[in-house]
């Protein structure tokens, strides 16, 4: 099974006048990465999910996600954003930004570190760790070490 | 404690999970245990049964319909939105704890005071719950809950259908009845409050002016134009009160498929002047209506326009049905009957006639027994031609005195007592200050409607109090509203208010003592009648539905 994050996944420097604009470049590197087959109709189905109830969450997290048949395997892609991006949380704006791109109709293995990640997300210290992490290589590392499935 | 909770959400692999991580640690820290079901993309490994039989709580922190939900029928429940459980998991924890508090000292009074009780409260572990608001992620931010006390209420309505296996009749009801208070209550305080300050701020007579003035010659410099607009919109406001209570007691007990039903006829009630309890009957009617013709099997081909077009519109005309014809009808007659009998009681002792004025006066507050004795006041005040012509006078200060107590009363029984009164009626208690002192008796409606058996009759022994008084004291008043804005109106006034605060009084012990005797006497500090309060405001998606009443 392919790695749920890579380096080339994570974007420490993005800079996006918004949310969507903040997706779509994240989205781009998961394109670039083979994960996703096709940009604009992953990206429709990651609006379509935001649209029902934004993803902004209290401590500066955005996590835009979707399960999308464009999506060839579980991916990460994380994004952190020095000005922040409003995300819709009640507390400001999104510094780290977290792009999950689900399968549609993953297996449950694949779906189990999802399941893993997004348990990690309420973390303190998971979180903490990312924001001051000087690389991308850290970032992965600290996402593939912390996010084990039960 | 030990709580289950089952989270959930639209996509079901990233919040689903945040909560539950967020509520198990959450609750860790507090010292409880918690199983979590995360019903997610994954497929969900159900909780067993027996965790859930040991629960003494269960949360659901859902955006979309729990699954299998009748699993936990009778368990009391707190609803909060996926988000709020992430963001503020120790708050929803603390809320379970109360839930199941509450629960249980409804438990222990069922057993205790049995006697009277009604076959409802006793097994069901009375407790919070949310009524069926689950469907809709708009509106789960809402979560309801009640344990004001369960008694069986009237509404005429069929008890317990198969869905209600879980809880007893009076829970039930009361959870429907507390769902419908909850969205209502934001109308009433926008409403009264700028009722209220249009009397402030113009005079009484503000209420003859006509839309068209505010709409055509609207002056901002001008007092009287902004209290002309306030009247207005306030009055507009106060025109959604019994629709939107009807409609959320019917979404309540029907979900989405109940709201058009119940909100017409809730609209209807106003039309046909059913006052707040005929929109509670409205709300059930509407309600069950929807129910029923919503379990109907159909065919595939039917299936899906059944919540949208099928059930809605039977419904709706069924109960519109019921509203005009059937309670309509006889509800004109005997107001008339009513009316001609005050009339005939000209000549009667007047300390008793101001007592029955303020009985009807706090029976059904804006309702049609209000309405008449209101009338038989107004009317007998345009008569007064003369000064000499003081009875009638007297007459209108009594009925305005006794328009004033509800609200004053209750606003004072929340003070005294907070722990009887749920946090929206607490908030909405404070408004009820305001609002009784300008002659809005609506402030009581929120109170009356959750839990009308036992404040219903304290109203009116509290205002047939003053209304007494005032006949006793031989008050004047030569407006036909304004409570204390139009004090320069009343002969002595000073008179005046103390017969209202006496009123009041009588109010507020009669709720406190009747409530508390539901409750079980070991409840100290935990059980406010509520986990109610919490994420997002109630009734976002509601406005545009109604109809003009």
């Amino acid at each position: 099974m392919s790695e749920l994050i890579t380096p080339e996944f994570v974007d420490l420097d993005l800079d996006a006048e918004d949310k969507h604009a903040a997706t779509r470049r994240l989205a781009e590197l998961l394109v670039a990465g083979g994960r996703v087959t096709d940009l604009d109709g992953f990206l429709a189905d990651v609006r379509a999910r935001e649209e029902q109830m934004s993803t902004g969450l209290p401590g500066g997290i955005g996590i835009p996600h979707a399960k999308s048949m464009h999506v060839v395997t579980p991916t990460l892609a994380f994004g952190r954003s020095p000005a922040g991006v409003d995300f819709g949380a009640d507390d400001g704006p999104a510094r780290l930004v977290f792009l999950i791109a689900a399968p549609d109709g993953g297996d449950s293995e694949h779906l189990q570190i999802l399941a893993a990640l997004a348990r990690r997300l309420v973390s303190q210290e998971f979180t903490e760790a990312l924001l001051s992490a000087p690389d991308a290589a850290t970032v992965a590392g600290i996402v593939m070490r912390e996010v084990v499935p039960s | 404690m030990k709580f289950v909770a089952v989270s959930s959400c639209p996509t079901g692999i990233a919040h689903t999970y945040m909560a539950a991580e967020a509520l198990e640690q959450a609750a860790r820290a507090a010292g409880h245990e918690i199983t979590v079901e995360t019903q997610g993309a994954g497929g969900a490994k159900a909780v067993s049964a027996s965790i859930i039989a040991d629960a003494d709580a269960v949360i659901f922190a859902a955006d979309i319909g729990v699954r299998d939900r009748e699993r936990f029928d009778g368990k009391p429940v707190v609803t909060v939105s996926v988000k709020h459980a992430i963001s503020s998991a120790p708050d929803v924890i603390t809320q379970a704890e109360r839930a199941a508090r509450e629960a249980g000292a409804s438990v222990a009074a069922a057993q205790g005071a049995a006697g009277g009780a009604g076959e409802g409260a006793a097994e069901d572990s009375g407790g919070s719950g949310t009524a069926g608001l689950s469907g809709a992620s708009e509106s789960s931010g809402a979560s309801e809950s009640s344990g004001a006390s369960g008694a069986p209420e009237p509404s005429g309505s069929s008890p317990a259908t198969k869905v209600t296996s879980g809880a007893g009749v009076g829970t039930r009801i009361r959870q429907w009845l507390m769902t419908g208070v909850s969205y209502m209550i934001p109308f009433v305080a926008a409403g009264g409050i700028l009722i209220a300050l249009s009397f402030m701020i113009g005079d009484y007579e503000i209420v003859e002016t006509e839309l068209s003035s505010v709409v055509e010659d609207f002056n901002p410099l001008s007092s009287t134009s902004w209290a002309a607009l306030f009247y207005h919109v306030g009055s507009s406001a106060f025109g959604f009160l019994v629709p939107i209570l009807a409609g959320f007691i019917a979404f309540a007990i029907a979900d989405r498929p109940g709201l058009a039903p119940g909100i017409v006829g809730g609209a209807l009630a106003m039309s046909v002047e059913a006052g707040f309890l005929g929109g509670i009957a409205a709300g059930f009617i509407g309600g069950f209506l929807a129910l029923w013709i919503s379990r109907i099997p159909v065919g595939k081909a039917l299936r899906g326009v059944m919540p949208v077009v099928v059930t809605p519109l039977l419904a709706t005309a069924v109960t519109g049905l019921i509203m005009l014809v059937l309670l309509g009808g006889p509800l004109s007659a005997a107001a008339d009957g009513l009316e001609e009998w005050l009339n005939g009681l000209t000549g009667a002792n007047l300390i008793l006639l101001g007592a029955l004025l303020g009985l009807m006066m706090a029976f059904d507050m804006g309702g049609p027994v209000n309405k008449v004795a209101y009338t038989f006041a107004t009317t007998g005040l345009a008569g007064a031609a003369t000064a000499a012509d003081s009875t009638n006078l007297t007459i209108m200060a009594a009925v305005m005195a006794a328009g004033m107590t509800p609200p004053l009363g209750l606003a004072l029984a929340t003070v005294v007592r907070k722990r009887l009164f749920t946090p929206a009626e607490r908030e909405n208690g404070r408004a009820a200050w305001l609002l009784g002192a300008s002659f809005i008796t609506e402030g009581a409606i929120p109170f009356a409607a959750a839990d009308p058996l036992r404040v219903i009759p304290s109203l009116m022994v509290g205002s047939a109090a003053t209304g007494s008084l005032v006949m006793g004291i031989g008050n004047t008043l030569r407006a036909p509203h304004g409570g204390i804005w139009v004090t320069g109106l009343i002969g002595q006034p000073v008179l005046y208010v103390l017969a209202i605060a006496a009123g009041a009084a009588v109010t507020a012990a009669c709720v406190i003592v009747l409530k508390s005797l539901r409750r079980a006497p070991d409840e100290a500090s935990p059980a406010t009648p509520a986990t109610t309060a919490t994420a997002s405001a109630p009734a976002t998606t509601t406005g545009s539905a109604t109809a003009s009443a």
